[in-house]
């Protein structure tokens, strides 16, 4: 399996290269890295940057340039704050790492939850509840779901009851001066919600149709007549196996989110992976947009090697190779 | 079961059925679908129709009201410029389904052609191909779609075409897979001996075996692209103003939050919901009616 993950690895090197260079191009053709020393009309500083990027030389020479410092760490500077990039990037990780933590186990349990009880009681009225609960989360904007919550939970309260402060946040992630458990959940809820519904709707459908595969399946009406429990086959023989096909798309779902919550960062105001690309592409900081990218699309291969492997782990039957 | 006492009737008069006929039948008994084509047309008609349905004109100012609540002239009131909200929704209707059909037949278009090469030639065609499919998979879409869109400018076209360029790789998987089927088959055999050429055997004698996977394909793009032009909109890359569409029209709402306006968040949302559940429900529609394993 270790030399199957290392295969993958590097497998996946040229997809990154090449996916990078292609970037590396688009941003430098649609950016000006130098737009912010432009307005101050000084020549010797323009002539320093061209010089040290190497604007005047072919793309593929400037990207061999960039490479060699995105490989060393040097990340350069970011053109809007001034600040280091790989240390902006690093704090703006931190928030959306625990949004995808949160979510993701949030959204897994709902999942499955919703997708056993509607395979196990097929046709029910409230598997067709579940259905329809779906096909909406599916056809739902999450961000105009995001703002009704905030409208729903956060200001109504406040103006109806004349409260001081809303029930559930929906500014960052802590109150100022706060850093108490509850404060963090009431901040955490309304994001974390938002986020969920969409994955909630698809990976219940998924849990569904797998754990469908599983409950007709052979080994199911063997431990039946056997005489084990329907409780017990559901839960130790049907979901035990109809989770390796669940697993691979949270999984495949879960890489995506450290550059896909842009929305839900940017309807909370919470400090993010999202929030930082939209700050920077507004302001065209060409510096901060390619690390960004390089960074997002590594965790996606390794999240999709992740996928794989689970399902390696969770059905033996599969081998890797 | 309806689905069998109809087939049983079929038997008994032994009337002939075609292709045509026995699809429009299953789609038809799919009481779902039928219903999102119906609300679908009347949609279509009341957006596309706007400059005759509407009560207002595209961006007429009623200057001296400004904002107000719904009333018998405005049924849904007035946003903050003094614009007839429900004259706006119909009319921002019309980008984000033309948006939304643009992505989805242009990038089922690419990723039928693409995938197809791939699957018939094999070899380093398919290797270069499905590379390309790679390396979409490994960008994140909305970010990567921002960077576009803010990079080269974003107009209705730039944006059907970034995303029609995200959007293919979907399709292409499936039309390969099905061509490398489809290429083991005796017909296409027998088309390749009789002199026909590659370009031939793919558009006259495997795309139509494909019929289902793209009809299906192009209602789920449609619905994708609705939900991901209104995402953008709404983060300021889609459609800019004076052009609306549902998308930007949320994006204006939004900043109503707590004002007493904030029900004008209600409705562009609430077009979309609708839109994308009705496109959503005729794929599935489609996908039962094309797919020869149902019972008819």
């Amino acid at each position: 399996m270790i030399t199957y993950a290392l295969r993958r690895l590097a497998y996946s090197i040229p997809v990154i290269l090449i996916a990078s260079f292609l970037l590396f191009w688009a941003v430098r053709r649609a950016f000006d890295p130098l737009s912010k020393l432009r307005l101050n009309q000084d020549p010797t500083a323009i002539a320093r940057e061209t010089e040290r990027l190497g604007l005047d030389k072919p793309i593929p020479e400037q990207y061999l340039l960039w490479f060699k410092d995105f490989v060393t760490g040097d990340w350069g500077t970011s053109t809007r704050t001034g600040r280091d990039v790989l240390d902006m990037i690093a704090g703006a990780a931190g928030p959306t790492i625990q949004l995808i933590f949160w979510g993701v186990l949030l959204g897994a349990v709902i999942a499955i939850a919703v997708g056993t009880y509607s395979a196990v009681k097929q046709y029910s009225a409230a598997d067709y509840v579940f259905t329809g609960v779906s096909y909406i989360g599916i056809a739902l904007p999450a961000f105009w779901f995001g703002l009704l919550l905030i409208q729903i939970f956060g200001v109504w309260p406040v103006q109806i009851w004349n409260l001081a402060e809303p029930p559930l946040y929906f500014v960052g992630l802590h109150s100022v001066g706060h850093s108490d458990f509850g404060d963090y959940l009431r901040h955490l809820a309304l994001p974390v919600v938002t986020m969920t519904i969409t994955l909630v709707a698809s990976w219940s459908r998924y849990g569904r149709a797998s754990m469908l595969d599983s409950l007709t399946s052979d080994y199911v009406r063997t431990a039946r007549a056997k005489g084990v429990p329907k409780r017990q086959v559901v839960i130790n023989h049907a979901l035990r196996n109809s989770l390796a096909p669940f697993v691979t798309v949270v999984f495949l779902d879960a890489g995506i989110l450290l550059g896909g919550l842009v929305v839900t960062e940017q309807i909370f105001s919470i400090p993010g992976m999202g929030k930082l690309l939209l700050d920077s592409l507004l302001a065209g900081d060409a510096q901060l947009l390619l690390p960004w990218m390089m960074l997002v699309a590594i965790t996606i291969v390794v999240f999709n090697l992740l996928a794989d492997l689970s399902y390696a782990y969770l059905d033996p039957r599969v081998k890797l190779s | 079961m309806r689905a069998q006492s109809v087939a049983a009737t079929t038997k008994t008069t032994r009337s002939f059925v075609g292709q045509w006929t026995l699809f429009r039948r299953r789609f038809l008994r799919h009481r779902l679908a039928v219903s999102g084509l119906v609300v679908l047309a009347m949609l279509v008609i009341a957006c596309f129709g706007a400059p005759w349905i509407a009560p207002f004109q595209e961006n007429h100012q009623d200057l001296i009201t400004g904002s107000t609540g719904p009333s018998p002239v405005h049924w849904l009131g007035t946003d903050e410029l003094g614009r007839d909200f429900l004259s706006q929704l119909l009319y921002a209707g019309r980008i984000s389904m033309s948006v939304g059909l643009g992505v989805g037949v242009l990038s089922t278009i690419v990723g039928v052609l693409l995938g197809s090469l791939a699957g018939y030639f094999g070899g380093w065609v398919d290797e270069l191909i499905m590379r390309l499919v790679d390396l979409f998979l490994v960008v994140p879409p909305i970010a990567i779609l921002a960077l576009l869109l803010q990079g080269f400018g974003s107009s209705s076209a730039t944006i059907v075409l970034a995303l029609s360029a995200l959007g293919w790789t979907v399709i292409a998987r499936v039309a390969r897979s099905q061509v490398l089927s489809l290429r083991e088959k005796e017909f296409v055999d027998a088309a390749i001996v009789l002199g026909a050429s590659p370009l031939r055997v793919i558009v006259r004698h495997m795309i139509p075996n494909l019929a289902g996977v793209i009809a299906v394909n192009v209602s789920l793009a449609v619905a994708a692209a609705i939900i991901t032009e209104s995402t953008l909109s709404f983060l300021g890359f889609g459609v800019q103003p004076p052009d609306s569409s549902w998308g930007n029209m949320l994006s204006q709402a939004a900043g109503l939050l707590g004002t007493p306006q904030v029900h004008l968040l209600l409705y562009p949302g609430l077009l979309i919901l609708i839109t994308v559940l009705s496109v959503n429900f005729i794929g599935d529609g489609l996908r039962d009616a094309l797919d020869p394993q149902t019972k008819r």
